[in-house]
């Protein structure tokens, strides 16, 4: 679980935002300084699935320092994701400029919500994903999100306090690698589109040239696969 | 409760891709307020979205980010608590779950309903989607709905009692979704007048000629 590596003493760190530490309000978490996990500042290698669960702990337990104002962890959040969220707004059609934008204030809400993260709940990139989602609804389509409320009294608990069949949680993020990697060119090009390039599912049928039943059937048959998958392997 | 009816996955991958215009989102938010199976689905949909941001391939960023987030961090203000929406909050058991009780600043006993004929009523939402309009409407116990078909996509969330039509039974939390194919008409179930939000991307298109005539004038 636990594969971060900490150290009692000083550890060096980058210098473009070491000098602002000291605008922080500052925890006895910092105190004890640790090292960001090896690779995750090396753009150039890509992701492997062996990686997948121990940098998914990693981000977790980051995020959970985070939380308690630990500017070290939160650089290794910041390259971790900074860049993969820049390609993955431009990736939507987003400019560079204006995905930066994004991108930055994405961090400033990771940094400033890290306290209501749950990694029992969700894994850092899940929560990272939404909260990128959120903002660019609300920067680039100029749009509301409506949300359910949890602390509504209408609003419908889960019958039980956290169902087994769940994906979303952080150890689960090689799992739900390999069965994305396991789905056919055809669902996989549905889901590309509707994450990458942020198309409902008539854009997709449109963008593909077939009809919007085959679409649906596409996108139903690879949630399937990739939950009966997870489902599978617990 | 017992929900059977509920959004097909893609329009459940749409709302958690980000992609789904509001008026729609807000049938679905609803929907999800009220259907802890669905918004499990969601929860995995945004781990995928999460595994796909994972598997970009980086950009570098500029070499300042870093230090402007840290700034922008610094500067702003925190968000402030969000206010309460309206003086509804005792209410224990509301008829509309939030986030629809913001968007009509109130629930269903406290609106100011439009009158629609023969004991129908309903409310215009406001959103920011253009070409697709959102409406909360009240049927009459036991009564039917006029007989209409689609120019597009309809969906029907009920809150409120129960209505019926040749595709099942649609009660609290089931999701109707109706496209032009289907051609229905919806009863309203005896017993309690049926409350049910409808978001239609085209104007309903009514068959009966009195329904016909009072249709320009009330919007429907």
């Amino acid at each position: 679980m636990n594969a971060i590596i900490t150290h009692d003493t000083e550890v060096k760190f980058r210098p473009s935002g070491a000098g602002r530490a000291s605008l922080f309000k500052r925890t006895g978490a910092v105190a004890s300084a640790s090292r960001p996990p090896s690779g995750d500042t090396k753009m150039e290698r890509p992701v492997t699935s062996a990686d997948l669960d121990r940098t998914s702990d990693d981000m977790s337990d980051l995020l959970v320092r985070v939380a308690q104002q630990d500017l070290m962890a939160f650089r290794a959040v910041f390259d971790h994701f900074a860049p993969r969220l820049k390609a993955f707004l431009m990736g939507q059609g987003t400019n560079p400029q204006m995905s930066e934008e994004v991108v930055q204030e994405t961090m400033v809400k990771v940094w400033r919500k890290a306290d209501q993260y749950e990694p029992a709940r969700a894994a850092a990139s899940t929560w990272i994903f939404t909260i990128a989602r959120n903002l660019r609804i609300d920067h680039i389509r100029k749009a509301n999100r409506p949300e359910p409320d949890m602390d509504d009294p209408a609003f419908v608990p889960e019958p039980e306090p956290l169902a087994t069949e769940t994906i979303s949680r952080a150890q689960d993020a090689a799992q739900l690698h390999a069965a994305m990697s396991e789905l056919s060119e055809d669902q996989r090009a549905v889901l590309q589109l509707a994450y990458f390039e942020e198309k409902a599912h008539p854009e997709i049928a449109e963008t593909l040239g077939i009809p919007l039943g085959t679409v649906k059937s596409r996108i139903r048959l690879a949630m399937k696969n990739i939950r009966s998958k997870i489902g599978d392997s617990q | 409760m017992n929900i059977s009816h509920h959004p097909g996955d893609e329009l459940l991958l749409d709302y958690a891709a980000g992609s789904l215009a509001e008026s729609w989102s807000l049938a679905v938010a609803v929907h999800l307020a009220l259907c802890p199976a669905c918004r499990r689905t969601v929860a995995d949909m945004e781990a995928v979205g999460g595994q796909m941001l994972v598997a970009a391939v980086p950009v570098m960023v500029d070499d300042d980010l870093f230090a402007s987030v840290i700034a922008a961090a610094d500067a702003e203000p925190e968000d402030s608590i969000a206010a309460q929406p309206l003086a509804d909050s005792l209410d224990p058991d509301p008829v509309l779950p939030e986030p629809l009780r913001s968007y009509v600043c109130g629930d269903a006993d406290t609106l100011e309903w439009q009158r629609l004929g023969l004991g129908a009523y309903q409310l215009l939402i406001p959103t920011g989607d253009d070409g697709t309009t959102a409406r909360l409407l009240r049927i009459p116990a036991g009564r039917p709905v006029p007989t209409h078909s689609h120019g597009g996509l309809e969906l029907t969330l009920v809150l409120s009692g129960a209505f019926s039509d040749s595709t099942g039974t649609y009660g609290r939390g089931d999701l109707q979704e109706a496209d032009e194919s289907i051609d229905h008409q919806p009863h309203a179930a005896p017993g309690e007048d049926c409350i049910c939000l409808a978001v239609t991307d085209a104007p309903l298109r009514f068959k009966s000629f009195a329904a016909r005539m009072v249709q320009p004038l009330i919007g429907i």
